[in-house]
């Protein structure tokens, strides 16, 4: 009997381990050929863009944590930029410095997480666990600042939740020594790694011109090669102070993307050093009355603090007519924030542009012609976050 | 041929050098920790369950106005107020929904009279849902405050926003 159907239709997911969350794939299958892979997406689905809408401006900043919550310092500061943008608030030099710091704190952090489990997707399972012995000293760092570990909504709008904590500059550069070492250890165990290099090289390819046709940022792009990447482009918080180099990749395969992002954790961490070496003194929030909260002394022993904390926490503050987009560069790519203000207390609408979001789309791309068990290396490479592809 | 060269050399010198990462590994302390029974510390600024301050005569800081809950993102307390026989205002329900709680610490920096904080404790999982509905009693802090564990964390609000101690 001749069969007529050639190939056959396979769901992986959303249960699936190496799909980092609830991801669907149906993948269509001729043998073991990938012919058509096709990411469904949904069931993570939280609504906070909506949620965004209807709460005060502070108060929708708890809700970015939980977008990309292995980036949840990233996140804080697109929103707050983006409102600091639409509300025209300069924040002190300091908070400029400590946020540049955190946010290449969780570019580690995120960078981390992706090596291990891309890593253990391939099969290295001590790798995971290195990795995830030292993200736990960079979520201390973040406990010891803003009080949680994972959502922690430290950098608020006009500055920061608190002042760094007193031991701050000792804790980081402990960490940076430390990871600077370890770094090496990474290396030793994948980068030579034939098993590694087998799984990883000129699979889930993608070129120059393909990568921009599918708006990638972030690693995806700078693997193929494209110089692109928005602190440099267009620098944000006194990112134009700092002395660092952007890698790019040749080929644009998933070898590639690991290089490049071993690389920019490097790069993290002397950014960091940098950050912490020319540390101003000064405030940690910026003082604008009516708009940003003021310092929690002056709400205790001074009346026109006490009044606008009331004023702020009932009644929030009214934004401008218009619309702004800022954009920085999070550990998965360029993550942008799209706010328009209406006059009033809420937000008329937010619009986030999240990198893994569309980072996923790409996955067609790189899968197709492919066998089936290079669609988890794709997966695994593209560093999605499914918190963010949902919102 | 050069490839497989290549691929040969980092099989017979490159990877050894992968184990040899793991192999040291083996005669480290482990950096786990045996977690009933072991706890790990946690950072000052710990946001955890929620208590209510007294004052050091016993009654009670909160004067049930309202900041809290406008702070609150997660529209997680609820209150309704009373006045004491001298005349003061105070809570008389106070309910904090656990499930709601999204411990961001907005209502420990809303309230200008440090009374609600967020201790640093983290173990309060249950199987009966009523139980994370907390009231009045599930928070305040015990008096007399002489010894008794909640010593450690009095004025914590202040600690954590480096409020310098005048009188007030």
């Amino acid at each position: 009997m001749a069969r007529e159907e050639k190939t056959i239709t396979m769901n992986m997911g959303p249960q699936h381990p190496s799909t980092h969350g609830v991801l669907r794939v149906v993948v269509e299958l001729d043998g073991e050929t990938v012919v058509r892979a096709e990411p469904v997406i949904g069931y993570l689905h939280t609504g906070i863009e909506k949620t965004m809408e209807s709460k005060l401006y502070y108060k929708a900043l708890p809700c970015t944590d939980r977008m990309d919550y292995l980036a949840p310092m990233s996140n804080n500061l697109g929103y707050c930029l983006a409102v600091e943008k639409l509300m025209d608030i300069e924040v002190p030099e300091k908070v400029k410095w400590a946020r540049v710091c955190l946010a290449e704190l969780t570019r580690l952090n995120s960078h981390l997480v992706w090596l291990g489990t891309h890593a253990i997707d391939l099969g290295a399972m001590s790798m995971l666990l290195y990795a995830f012995r030292e993200r736990e000293l960079i979520i201390d760092i973040y406990e010891a600042c803003g009080g949680q570990r994972m959502m922690t909504s430290y950098i608020r709008i006009g500055g920061l939740a608190h002042d760094l904590p007193a031991d701050f500059d000792k804790k980081v550069r402990n960490l940076i020594k430390l990871i600077r070492e370890k770094i090496n250890d990474y290396e030793a165990l994948l980068t030579n790694n034939e098993i590694f290099i087998n799984r990883t090289r000129n699979v889930a390819v993608i070129s120059a011109e393909d990568a921009i046709a599918h708006s990638l940022t972030g690693p995806m792009l700078r693997g193929s090669g494209v110089n692109y990447d928005v602190r440099k482009a267009q620098p944000y918080s006194g990112y134009e102070n700092f002395d660092f180099t952007v890698p790019l990749g040749k080929k644009g395969d998933a070898y590639d993307r690991y290089l490049i992002r071993l690389e920019e954790m490097r790069q993290s961490l002397n950014i960091a050093e940098q950050a912490l070496d020319g540390m101003p003194e000064g405030p940690y929030r910026a003082h604008v009355p009516g708009v940003v909260l003021p310092p929690k002394e002056d709400v205790l022993y001074k009346m026109e603090s006490m009044i606008f904390h009331f004023k702020i926490i009932t009644e929030g503050f009214k934004a401008p007519k218009g619309s702004i987009y800022q954009a920085i560069e999070s550990p998965k790519g360029e993550l942008g924030f799209y706010m328009t203000g209406d006059g009033t207390n809420r937000p008329r609408r937010v619009r986030v542009r999240p990198p893994s979001y569309i980072n996923l789309a790409a996955l067609p791309k790189l899968s197709e012609g492919r066998m089936f068990s290079d669609v988890v290396c794709a997966i695994g490479s593209t560093d999605i976050v499914l918190g963010e592809v949902d919102r | 041929m050069k490839d497989i060269m290549k691929s040969l050399g980092n099989v017979l010198i490159k990877m050894p050098q992968g184990f040899f990462v793991t192999l040291k590994h083996l005669f480290r302390k482990p950096v786990t920790l045996d977690y009933p029974r072991q706890k790990k510390p946690m950072a000052p600024r710990y946001r955890g369950r929620h208590y209510l301050e007294r004052y050091d005569d016993g009654t009670e800081r909160c004067v049930c106005c309202g900041l809290c809950a406008a702070a609150c993102p997660a529209d997680a307390i609820y209150m309704e107020p009373e006045e004491t026989e001298k005349g003061e205002r105070k809570a008389r329900v106070y309910e904090i929904n656990l499930l709601r709680c999204i411990f961001c610490g907005f209502c420990e920096e809303a309230c200008p009279e440090e009374a609600i904080f967020l201790g640093q404790d983290y173990e309060f999982s249950s199987d009966n849902r009523d139980s994370f509905i907390w009231t009045k009693p599930d928070m305040l802090v015990p008096h007399p405050r002489k010894d008794n564990p909640f010593k450690r964390i009095y004025r914590r609000v202040r600690k954590v926003y480096g409020v310098p101690d005048k009188t007030r």
